[in-house]
């Protein structure tokens, strides 16, 4: 059955409250989930204060900020602090999204439209390797197992396949898709069947292939996708669009799916 | 979940026993059923309200008129194949041991059968003048 409470090991307690650093006023309280494999103890949450005064405006700013200053075996992913690498996807204040996008201050309960205190989670429900790092590996398999690649029979012509303007515009609102993992990791159906329903994010990055004017394995595409958990476990939740950091839609690209599978039968 | 534990590659696992290249009948087959199924719940909405404080004789009177006897016998066949269809979805969402959940698909089928063959005779005894 679905689960509704986290397994003994899994359940949180209540960490360390590490001191603020003296001098600061202008302050933040961040409410950090732990986890270390190595200590066989189970996940706790820790508290620190950052100095707002001292550091930059966004979540990955304060963790790095902690991480330099406070307690460096604070575990997190970060690469490009710009929102295109997708590493710093993560729960921040219940909700998933990029830390080096998202201010402190939009989330966490506020004082005087100042955040005073942020509660930082990993992605839901994906095992996880030490603190805020998950452990991604079904996910990448799975946009592995969509084969995500220009595929021809037509000999490769001597330039470059080419595209009209039009359907070069179809591929808008999927090709932006980083991999993040915040709209898989945010819905529910993944979380109750990740094993077998593929989730937004691949669905999304399928259908990007399935509506490639160049593509010529559209059917054989489709076929490796009908499947009542392949695809059809989207109940049109549409966490997955809200938690998109970068604006898209997987909802509406799974419908069209859909409605590609219909229109071959129907 | 994948399993640390399975030295089955990631991609295998992911793969499993393919895809079961099915689905979008039911998929369709929950709309095509949604749709009827507005059209002949109000038929049955309007058919009970048409029964309200009326005597027996009265009741046995319009449930026997062919259309009336009709849209019943649709509706009923419409919200059922709707009823499983959307039972199963539920089923195979929340119920994950492999057992239970073929036990629960079969015992879907079987009430939603069962509902439906009371339904049927009961529609058509009146109908026919049991």
């Amino acid at each position: 059955m679905a689960e509704f409470n986290l397994p003994k090991n899994s359940r949180m307690t209540e960490g360390q409250k590490w001191p603020a650093i003296s001098g600061a006023t202008n302050t933040t309280e961040f409410r950090v989930y732990r986890w270390n494999p190595d200590d066989k103890a189970n996940p706790r949450v820790d508290t620190y204060t950052v100095d707002r005064d001292d550091c930059g405006p966004m979540v990955l700013d304060a963790l790095i900020w902690i991480k330099n200053k406070v307690d460096p075996t604070l575990t997190f992913r970060r690469s490009c602090r710009e929102g295109i690498c997708g590493s710093c996807a993560m729960n921040m204040d219940g909700k998933n999204g990029l830390a080096c996008t998202t201010g402190i201050d939009e989330c966490g309960a506020h004082k005087d439209g100042k955040a005073a205190k942020v509660a930082i989670y990993p992605l839901p429900h994906m095992p996880v390797i030490k603190d805020l790092v998950p452990d991604l590996t079904k996910f990448y398999a799975q946009h592995a197992s969509i084969e995500p690649w220009l595929k021809t029979t037509t000999p490769r012509p001597e330039k470059e396949w080419k595209q009209s303007q039009d359907d070069r515009e179809k591929l808008d609102g999927l090709y932006e898709c980083i991999l993040c993992a915040c709209c898989s990791t945010s819905c529910p159906s993944y979380w109750w069947n990740g094993d077998r329903y593929l989730g937004p994010a691949v669905l999304l990055q399928a259908y990007r292939w399935l509506i490639d004017s160049r593509d010529e394995a559209t059917g054989e595409r489709l076929d490796n996708l009908e499947d009542p958990f392949r695809l059809y476990r989207c109940h049109t939740i549409m966490n997955c669009a809200n938690a998109c950091p970068k604006g898209l839609n997987p909802a509406k690209a799974i419908a069209e799916i859909k409605k590609m599978m219909v229109a071959r039968q129907v | 979940m994948h399993n640390n534990s399975s030295m089955r590659t990631p991609l295998g696992h992911v793969r499993g026993l393919g895809s079961a290249r099915s689905g979008t009948g039911h998929f369709w087959l929950q709309r095509v059923t949604a749709v009827a199924n507005v059209i002949l719940a109000t038929a049955f909405v309007v058919i009970v309200l048409a029964l309200v404080g009326k005597p027996y004789d009265a009741a046995m009177a319009l449930l026997s008129h062919p259309v009336v006897a009709l849209l019943m016998l649709l509706f009923v066949a419409s919200g059922l194949i709707h009823m499983r269809l959307g039972m199963q979805t539920i089923i195979e969402d929340y119920v994950h041991g492999e057992g239970a959940k073929v036990l629960a698909v079969i015992a879907n089928t079987f009430f939603t059968v069962a509902v439906g063959a009371a339904s049927v005779f009961a529609i058509l005894k009146i109908a026919l003048g049991g």
